[in-house]
């Protein structure tokens, strides 16, 4: 499975709809990105298509979901503990095993922050957590890449250099972004979100930047 | 003032309270309570640490059984508390944990006599209870969005490892270390039931006059207590964990015999076991209930709510002593020793003592669970008013108190307060032991006379009614919307 379609797509606070219903038709090689007003529904979405594609998909939410306590190693081990045997995962909890290690080193390595591999979580700043949850997602392998706002912690050279590694490293993702020029320059199709609607769907290459502005 | 709730919560209690004092028994009965008080005192400051080696042997066998009974209660605890959500594993753990260990103890002493096994059961059975609850609250804290976000098919184990664990790891610690601190009071007072440890090295020095023995005994015990940080360290848990089954001393051996006994014949009410059927149940529960239960439920309530109450009065004058919004480093350094003998102590040790020098009636026993208790939450309360920040320009000296401070803390303090009367109520039922007229003083009485059917109602009467303050003690909490930490 690396695209999906999903049909009725709805979600509801308090007895009012936010989102929906939709449709949104994702093939292998989409990489979309979700645009639109904060408030729009944007991160309710993103756990819709979540929950519909069973989990099968790498996820890097906002609030990021790290374990505190435990050391960037586990943070990332975390996407792969379907791959072995709870005794595997267990001596891995007490002393990681070579090929682990250096598999998430050269992913950290990736991500310019190989020195924080036995730091905890918490003590890390807000930039360092967001590339924890990144290197997770990256770890986790999944056909299809499912990420809400995962640049707005970093700074601008560090921003580019993650949204050009996820779009090497995931042929197709959806990406909430509320950067309109990020959007543009790595994803190939936009969606424009507007009051739980989509407003805009179009090819990158056939879209301006002033067509998503009528969006906010 | 009257319109807030909490006020007038306190306002009803006190007034329930001092209801109770018209009926409750408080006198000093012996012939001169200052002088034996003092000359407790004069053995506490000349102790004799070397008057036999049986105090080393008791210190040794108080560690002993309290780091047996708090393991093994620990991690039963832990495994009932991953099945917790289901409602007859939470009724089973209210129900060990609403059984004080000195009754537990008593029980187990009918059939397996003096051997080690009676002492560390008696701790482990209620420590699995209130380990189970506690770590259950603990567990639940835990940030659940890193399990959701875990690849489908991860193993449940390889889950709980990864993103429960880690998370509440701390708190578990400190909540274990602390549950050790009260092992250790625990595993102490095991001895007033004729367990080798400090509770009877303590009751024989008393009842001998010999009050140095006692001191020491005492001081060797706060040391103990006071200086856990020091000796229990993650590196030397293993090590005494290991070690301290083998220093739990050989006891006598376990009658099997007696075991059946007591299940099959001893435990079964007189008038089933003497074949009247159930017909001569009845009024073998009527006369019970009239005889023993219900002026043991009486006196035990109201001496709970009495010192319930005098908990409450001696916290808000205790906790000034600690707080560092008032006077200088050498009357919080007095302060703070004060409050740690106090809450180190446990209540049964304190209304022991105060029983042998005043004589038997309710006030040792108010006095008792009022120091200990009071000494618990004024260090908890008195901690919170040094997070307080004034602003610079504020009142000082007993304004400060009435209008800065106390407002500030009223809420946490009757939370702890209300989480603590259950407790107190547990406990005010284990002194009838020492024959104040509460519920333990016809549980014993049953056991000595060995009418063990009727001990076991008794007890289970206790149970009940500690289970009933604690879901009323929840009610008023929640009522109030007050809230707290599974810290005390």
């Amino acid at each position: 499975m690396a695209g999906f379609d999903l049909s009725g797509l709805t979600a509801s606070f308090g007895g009012e709809r936010v989102i929906g219903p939709l449709t949104l038709k994702v093939k292998e090689g989409d990489q979309v990105a979700l645009v639109g007003k904060s408030g729009a529904g944007k991160s309710t979405l993103i756990r819709l298509i979540h929950n519909r594609v069973d989990g099968q998909s790498s996820l890097v939410p906002q609030e990021l979901g790290l374990v505190n306590a435990l050391p960037v190693f586990h943070n990332v081990f975390m996407g792969q503990l379907d791959k072995h045997a709870t005794w595997y995962n267990t001596v891995t909890l007490v002393r990681p095993f070579k090929q682990d290690r250096k598999q998430v080193l050269e992913l950290l390595d990736a991500l310019r922050m190989s020195e924080k591999l036995w730091i905890p979580t918490a003590s890390l700043s807000g930039g360092q957590r967001q590339r924890v949850a990144i290197a997770r997602a990256l770890y986790r392998n999944a056909p299809v890449l499912l990420a809400d706002e995962p640049i707005s912690a970093l700074d601008g050279p560090m921003a580019h250099h993650v949204m050009q590694l996820l779009r090497d490293r995931f042929e197709t993702s959806v990406i909430a972004l509320h950067d309109v020029e990020m959007a543009m320059k790595y994803c190939n199709r936009i969606v424009g979100i507007q009051n739980g609607q989509i407003a805009l769907d179009e090819p990158t290459d056939q879209l301006a930047a002033a067509d998503i502005m009528s969006l906010y | 003032m009257l319109s807030y709730p909490t006020v007038r919560t306190s306002l009803i209690f006190l007034a329930i309270a001092l209801v109770g004092l018209l009926f409750a028994d408080i006198a000093i009965t012996a012939n001169n309570p200052w002088r034996d008080l003092g000359n407790f005192f004069l053995g506490v400051l000349t102790p004799n640490f070397f008057s036999s080696e049986g105090l080393l042997t008791a210190l040794l066998r108080t560690v002993a059984f309290a780091f047996v009974g708090v393991t093994v209660g620990g991690i039963c605890g832990f495994f009932l508390a991953l099945v917790y959500r289901f409602l007859p594993v939470r009724v089973f753990c209210a129900f060990i944990r609403a059984i004080h260990e000195l009754f537990w103890a008593l029980i187990f002493l009918q059939f397996f006599g003096f051997h080690p096994l009676t002492g560390v059961l008696a701790i482990a059975i209620p420590y699995s209870g209130i380990f189970a609850k506690v770590y259950s609250e603990i567990l639940e804290e835990a940030d659940p969005e890193p399990g959701r976000l875990l690849p489908p098919g991860t193993g449940t184990i390889a889950a709980f490892l990864y993103t429960k664990i880690p998370d509440c790891w701390v708190q578990l610690r400190t909540y274990t270390a602390y549950r050790l601190e009260c092992g250790l009071r625990s595993s102490a007072i095991l001895g007033f039931v004729g367990l080798p440890t400090l509770g009877f090295y303590l009751e024989t020095s008393f009842s001998q006059g010999m009050y140095s023995d006692a001191g020491a005994m005492l001081i060797l015990f706060y040391v103990l207590i006071a200086t856990i940080p020091l000796w229990v360290r993650p590196k030397l848990l293993p090590v005494y964990i290991v070690g301290a089954p083998f220093f739990l001393g050989d006891g006598l051996p376990i009658v099997w015999g007696n075991v059946e006994r007591f299940f099959t014949e001893d435990i079964v009410p007189s008038p089933l076991r003497d074949g009247e059927g159930l017909a001569g149940l009845l009024p073998w529960l009527n006369e019970l209930m009239v005889e023993q239960a219900l002026p043991g439920i009486w006196n035990t309530v109201i001496l709970t709510q009495i010192a319930l109450v005098a908990t409450g009065i001696l916290t808000l004058l205790l906790f000034p002593l600690i707080s560092n919004h008032f006077g200088g480093p050498i009357r919080r350094t007095s302060g703070h020793v004060f409050l740690v003998i106090a809450r180190s102590t446990p209540e049964y040790i304190l209304a022991y003592i105060l029983l042998q020098l005043w004589g038997p009636s309710m006030l040792p026993a108010v006095v008792a669970l009022a120091l200990h208790n009071g000494g618990i939450i004024g260090h908890l309360i008195g901690r919170q008013t040094n997070t307080i920040r004034l602003r610079s320009d504020a009142p000082k000296g007993l304004n400060r108190y009435g209008w800065e401070l106390v407002p500030r803390v009223y809420r946490s303090f009757l939370a702890f307060l209300f989480y603590r009367w259950e407790i107190i109520m547990r406990e005010t039922a284990i002194l009838g032991i020492l024959g104040i007229y509460t519920l333990g003083f016809y549980v014993d009485s049953a056991i000595q006379s060995i009418r063990f059917d009727q001990a076991m109602v008794l007890i289970l009467i206790t149970a009940m009614l500690n289970i009933g303050v604690d879901i009323l003690g929840r009610y008023i909490r929640r009522k109030l919307a007050l809230q707290t930490m599974p810290t005390c």
